[in-house]
Parts: C-alpha cells; sequence; structure tokens
C-alpha cells in the first residue's frame, strides 16, 4: 500500500507543480498590456469588431475566469464561438491559436520529432562519450589524457552552444565540407540521412554538455575509487575490470543521473538555442515565431509544456535512484 | 544484485525516500572551513596559475567594460554611428580584408552597417558585465536571505521554502523568460527586466546551499550563545551567520556570474534581451549567423570576448572553491 500512496504523493506533486507553472504564466501573459484580440481583429478594427474577436476568443472574461477556463479545456475541449464559424479544440485542449489557425496540442506535436531526434542523439552521445572520458581520465590521473580531458572539459564548460555550434559549422560544413549543413530529414522517411543530417547538431550539443560530464564523472571517480570497499574488493582478488565496471561505475553514474534528468528536463530551453543556430525546424523555432507573432496561446502552450518535461524527468531521476542505490530504495 | 534484478524490483517499490539527492553534488561546500576568505583568495592566486589567469582576464575585461567611453574615444569611433565608406559597395561586407581589420576600426565592422565592431565589442562588454553582476548580486542577495530563514527558523517556514525551492527549480525558465521577453512592452527598460527576471530565478539552487550551512552553523556554541543572549533572528543573522558564509557566498557568485552573463547573451542571441542599438554580444554573435561563411571575423570578436569572459569567471571559481573547501578536488 505504501508504494501506491508514495506514488499517487507523488504524481499528485508533478500536477501541483504544473498548476503552479501554468497558473504563472497565465497571469504573467494576461496581465500585461498586450491584445491578442487586437492583433486578429483585422483592418479597419473597429470597436464592434475588436468586442467580437474578444468574445470569440474567450478574452471578454475577466482573467481568473479564463485560466479556469483554459484548465476546463484540457479535460472537456473548448469551442470558440458559435455557429458555422466556430472552431472546436478535441478534449486535451491546451490552447488555440488564432494567428496560426491551428491547435497549440498538434503544433507542438508537428514540432517535437525533430527536438527529439536532436536531443536524444546528442544525449546519448554526451552522457557516454562525457562519462568514458571522465573514467578513463580518473583512473589515468595526471596522464597527459588527464590533462587534455580537462583542458577540453574547461573550453566545453565555457563556451556558449551557438557560439560552438556556429564554429563547427564554419569550420567542419563550409571550409572542410565534411558534414550536411542545415537541412532536416524525417527519420521515416530516410534514417540514414536523417542521422547524417544531425551529426553537426549532436557533435555541437555533446561537446558542450559532455564537458560537465567529464568533471563531474572524473571528480566522482577520483572520490570512489580511494574508498574502502574499492580497496576490499580488490583484495578479495576481484578483477580490475569488475572493481571498476561494477563497484565504482554505480557510485559515479548517480550524480550523472541527477544531471542528465536535469539537463534532459531543460531540453526545450536548449532546442530554442541549437535549433536557431542548426535552421531546424523544432519547437525552438516555434516558440521564437509564437514569440514574435505575440501568439500567447502558442506561448502558453510551450511553457507548459517545457514544464511538463522537467516534473518528468525529475521524476524519472527519482525513480532511477531505486535502481542504481539500494539504499535508497523503498524498504 | 544485478541491473535486470534491480529493474524488476524497482518497477514494485518506488522509492520512498531519496538518501543521495540532488542536492549532493551542489552542497559540496557545506564543510566549515576556518580559514578567512582574503587569505584564501590570496593562496588560490599565489597557488593556482589557471585560477590567476582566469583573474586577470577578467578584471582585463572589466577595465575595458568600464573604461568603453575612453578606449573608443582612443580608437575614435562609437558603437552606433554607421558608416557606408566602411563597406564594399556591392555586397555590403567590410571593405578589406578579415572583416576591415585596420588601424582605423581595430576590429573590422560590422557588414551592412559599416558601424565599428571593437566599439561594440567594447560596449557589449559593458551590457554583459552590469546584466551579470546586478542579476547575479538579485539572486545572491534573495538566496542568501530566503536560505538562511529556512535553515535558522526552521518549522513551517523551512517546509514552504524548501518546497517553493522545488517549484522553482521545476520552473521551465529559459522558455519562460523568452516568453516574457515577448509580453512585456518596449517602453520598459530591458536591462532592469533582464536583471530583475535573471536574478529571480537564481535564488532556490543559493538558497539550498546556504539552508544547508546555516543548519550546521545553527548548532555552533557561538550561534546558541548569541540565541540565549536574546539576540533576535536578524542580529544572530548578521553578526553570527553571515560572517561564516562569505566564504560558499562568494565561490557561489564568482561561479554564477558567468551563467548570468551567458544566459543574457542566449536571450540577446534570440532576440529577446536587451534591444538594439545597445551593443550585446549575444545579438552580435545572432547577426552573424547570416555572415558566417564571408566575414568569420564578425562571428569571433564578440564570440571570443563571451568565451574569455565564461572562461575567466569560471577558472577563478573553481579555484576559490578548491581553496574554501578541502574536499573538492575539481584539479587535483
Amino acid at each position: 500500500m505504501t508504494t501506491l500512496r508514495y506514488a499517487l504523493t507523488r504524481l499528485g506533486g508533478m500536477v501541483l507543480v504544473l498548476l503552479i507553472v501554468a497558473f504563472c504564466t497565465f497571469v504573467v501573459f494576461y496581465l500585461v498590456p498586450s491584445d491578442p484580440a487586437l492583433l486578429a481583429c483585422g483592418k479597419p478594427c473597429t470597436p464592434e469588431n475588436l468586442a467580437l474577436a474578444r468574445e470569440f476568443m474567450g478574452f471578454d472574461e475577466p482573467w481568473w475566469q479564463q485560466f479556469l477556463t483554459f484548465l476546463g479545456g484540457i479535460f472537456t475541449g473548448r469551442t470558440f464561438g458559435a455557429g458555422a464559424t466556430a472552431i472546436h479544440c478535441a478534449a486535451p485542449c491546451f490552447g488555440y491559436s488564432f494567428r496560426q489557425n491551428a491547435d497549440v496540442l498538434e503544433l507542438i506535436g508537428d514540432r517535437l520529432p525533430v527536438t527529439f531526434s536532436l536531443a536524444i542523439g546528442a544525449a546519448v552521445l554526451w552522457v557516454g562519450v562525457g562519462v568514458a572520458i571522465g573514467v578513463y581520465a580518473a583512473l589515468r590521473k595526471d596522464s597527459w589524457f588527464d590533462r587534455a580531458a580537462l583542458a577540453g572539459s574547461v573550453i566545453g564548460v565555457s563556451a556558449p552552444v551557438y557560439l560552438v555550434g556556429l564554429l563547427g559549422i564554419l569550420v567542419l560544413g563550409f571550409q572542410l565540407n565534411v558534414v550536411p549543413v542545415g537541412n532536416y530529414t524525417a527519420f521515416t522517411e530516410d534514417p540514414v540521412r536523417w542521422a547524417w543530417g544531425l551529426v553537426l547538431p549532436w557533435s555541437v550539443l555533446a561537446f558542450a554538455h559532455g564537458a560537465h560530464y567529464v568533471k563531474l564523472t572524473r571528480t566522482q571517480m577520483l572520490e570512489t575509487m580511494s574508498e574502502d570497499f574499492i580497496r576490499t574488493a580488490r583484495a578479495k582478488g576481484v578483477p580490475e575490470r569488475t572493481v571498476v565496471g561494477k563497484h565504482a561505475l554505480r557510485n559515479v553514474l548517480l550524480p550523472v543521473v541527477t544531471l542528465t534528468g536535469i539537463e534532459f528536463g531543460s531540453l526545450l530551453g536548449g532546442a530554442v538555442i541549437t535549433e536557431r543556430v542548426f535552421s531546424l525546424p523544432g519547437l525552438g523555432g516555434l516558440l521564437i515565431e509564437a514569440v514574435h507573432a505575440r501568439d500567447l496561446p502558442t506561448l502558453l502552450g510551450c511553457t507548459l509544456f517545457a514544464g511538463f518535461l522537467v516534473v518528468v524527468a525529475n521524476a524519472v531521476v527519482d525513480l532511477s535512484y531505486g535502481v542504481l542505490d539500494p539504499r535508497a530504495r523503498l524498504t | 544484485m544485478d541491473v535486470a534484478d534491480a529493474l524488476t524490483r524497482s518497477a514494485y517499490c518506488a522509492p520512498r525516500q531519496i538518501i543521495i539527492t540532488p542536492e549532493k553534488q551542489v552542497t559540496q561546500l557545506s564543510t566549515p572551513v576556518a580559514r578567512s576568505v582574503p587569505a584564501a583568495i590570496r593562496s588560490v592566486l599565489a597557488r593556482d596559475r589557471w585560477a590567476l589567469a582566469g583573474t586577470v582576464t577578467v578584471v582585463v575585461i572589466g577595465l575595458v567594460a568600464i573604461f568603453a567611453d575612453v578606449l573608443t574615444a582612443i580608437e575614435g569611433h562609437d558603437p552606433y554611428t554607421y558608416d557606408a565608406t566602411a563597406l564594399a559597395p556591392e555586397s555590403g561586407l567590410p571593405a578589406g580584408s578579415f572583416g576591415g581589420v585596420s588601424g582605423e576600426h581595430w576590429f573590422g565592422v560590422e557588414p551592412l552597417t559599416g558601424r565599428d565592431l571593437f566599439a561594440i565589442v567594447v560596449h557589449g562588454a559593458r551590457t554583459s558585465f552590469l546584466i551579470g553582476f546586478a542579476a547575479t548580486l538579485v539572486s545572491i542577495g534573495l538566496g542568501v536571505l530566503i536560505g538562511a530563514a529556512a535553515g535558522y527558523l526552521g518549522g513551517w517556514i523551512d517546509r514552504v521554502i524548501t518546497w517553493s525551492a522545488d517549484v522553482f527549480l521545476g520552473f521551465p525558465y529559459l522558455v519562460f523568460m523568452i516568453a516574457i521577453g515577448a509580453v512585456v512592452p518596449v517602453e520598459f527598460p530591458r536591462a532592469l527586466l533582464l536583471i530583475v527576471v535573471i536574478g529571480f530565478f537564481g535564488w532556490p539552487s543559493t538558497a539550498r546551499i546556504v539552508r544547508a550551512q546555516v543548519l550546521t552553523l545553527k548548532e555552533r556554541n557561538f550561534v546558541k550563545a548569541a540565541r540565549v543572549l536574546g539576540a533576535s533572528p536578524w542580529q544572530v543573522f548578521r553578526t553570527e551567520l553571515l560572517p561564516n558564509l562569505w566564504g560558499p557566498v562568494l565561490v557561489m557568485a564568482t561561479l554564477s556570474v558567468p551563467g548570468k552573463i551567458g544566459l543574457e547573451a542566449a536571450l540577446s542571441f534570440l532576440g529577446v534581451g536587451v534591444l538594439p542599438p545597445t551593443p550585446s554580444w549575444g545579438r552580435s554573435i545572432s547577426a552573424a549567423i547570416d555572415w558566417v561563411r564571408v566575414d568569420p571575423a564578425y562571428l569571433l570578436f564578440p564570440g571570443l570576448a563571451l568565451f574569455a569572459v565564461t572562461w575567466g569567471f569560471n577558472a577563478l571559481g573553481d579555484g576559490l572553491r578548491d581553496a574554501l573547501d578541502p574536499r573538492s578536488v575539481t584539479r587535483r
């Protein structure tokens, strides 16, 4: 029963955080003097037309009622306007973009594969390579490899992603012409071209993010390898491979998982920048377009979706502790 | 137990209490260190050549930011004046090689406008430092006050603060900042908006560390003695706690400035940071995207400046942490 209770409390907490994110975003966006109806009302914008547009979008209600309507729309769907011109937004309705004439959730869904392709490929690369380099550097402490890894990670930590990305485009894409620049092919269309087109963005992201993992893994590994249980394992005659691969690495992985979770949660924020550099048509692009078009429903939807990613990533991290660390397991 | 076994088990029994929390990484500073802060700084600069190099970089660029007007007066240009004579007429590119670098224009000029790139980079340093330092001041100030309150007062205040910090850390702040940049009217001073927003979202990580620190300090005899003598919480905070918090606060601040500068640059890069014509490294880098193939110098100068500042603060911050926290082994 405690497991169920834990799961329910946890789920409740997640929903509560999302509610708070939605509320804050809503209040800020709708209290700031910017009238979406004014943008949609067309020219010439007579007061009657404006009132009509407001009523159609539901902006004539007080803000708290709009918030409740928004929440209600998630469960029951919403219909804007009435009669022949009515727009229906089906059940999980996270808003309707009047600028793009589309359901916000659909807009997000259209762009999601690009952002996920970018993030997952890069994350696999940066966690894998970063941890491997970190472990190896710690085992060969003070060797030339260790020093090179540290120097590289310092550069990676300090250089902004967009700068590394632009230099990568300049050197690898234009000067040496070894990787393609700026064309995205859907995975379902052609997996090889999909991967080849994303090689440069993946490498750039992996370089910038992997640097943290190198530093973290190395520090953690050095600490772990000097602990008593490692000495005990060696004294028992456990082969060095197992000592490093099983006993030590398991301790190292805990903070790595935490960091991965945090970074994956902030994925959308980072994607905005990377996608702008590599001109990829992902969620980041959607967000920036919404910003320039003052498309409030889409902004709200994107923020909420970003919050959702953070919350889910945190939950996954917590659950993975139970897998990695028996001490954190429910007893 | 192997991983497969662990996986199946954990599917049934999710953790109720997490022993190893993310704080483990952040609270590396939690051991009280006896050494004084000025002594630590001196020893870092004497022993750690990377930290010294970082400090020199930061100080040099800091001086450039302060004396931006003097420097551009010596060069003879300002970051706002368009100059078509410095451009090649048919392409809009800078006249001359490598972005038009010359004795006249030290870093060359901007494509299309002919504005002096040296003046833009130098004044951009001012924007970066102003927003970076001010936002750090806001976030560290809030974080120390809130964290100390949580740690010292305890009880429901602690619970509310810890919980709010968790919510804040789950907040998609970059997306939120981008969105807020879009809805706030242009008349509102942009630098102030950035300082407030960037600074405000920074408090939870500081508050967590300070709270952990205060929790251990609270049990020390000198704090107990002050309390028994009837000192108010504010007095205890000012005279007993704060002097013992300077070390970690300094490390946090040093490591947080480059993050804030980077955030300002990133927001300006995306077009929701400081507005033109105020010079900003991030916006210059963003504008350089379209020119990177034909005029790489336009990317390199602001890019290098941003990288140098970030690296300098990180090197100094790592060095300080190594000196103030005996457990940290970042570079040894």
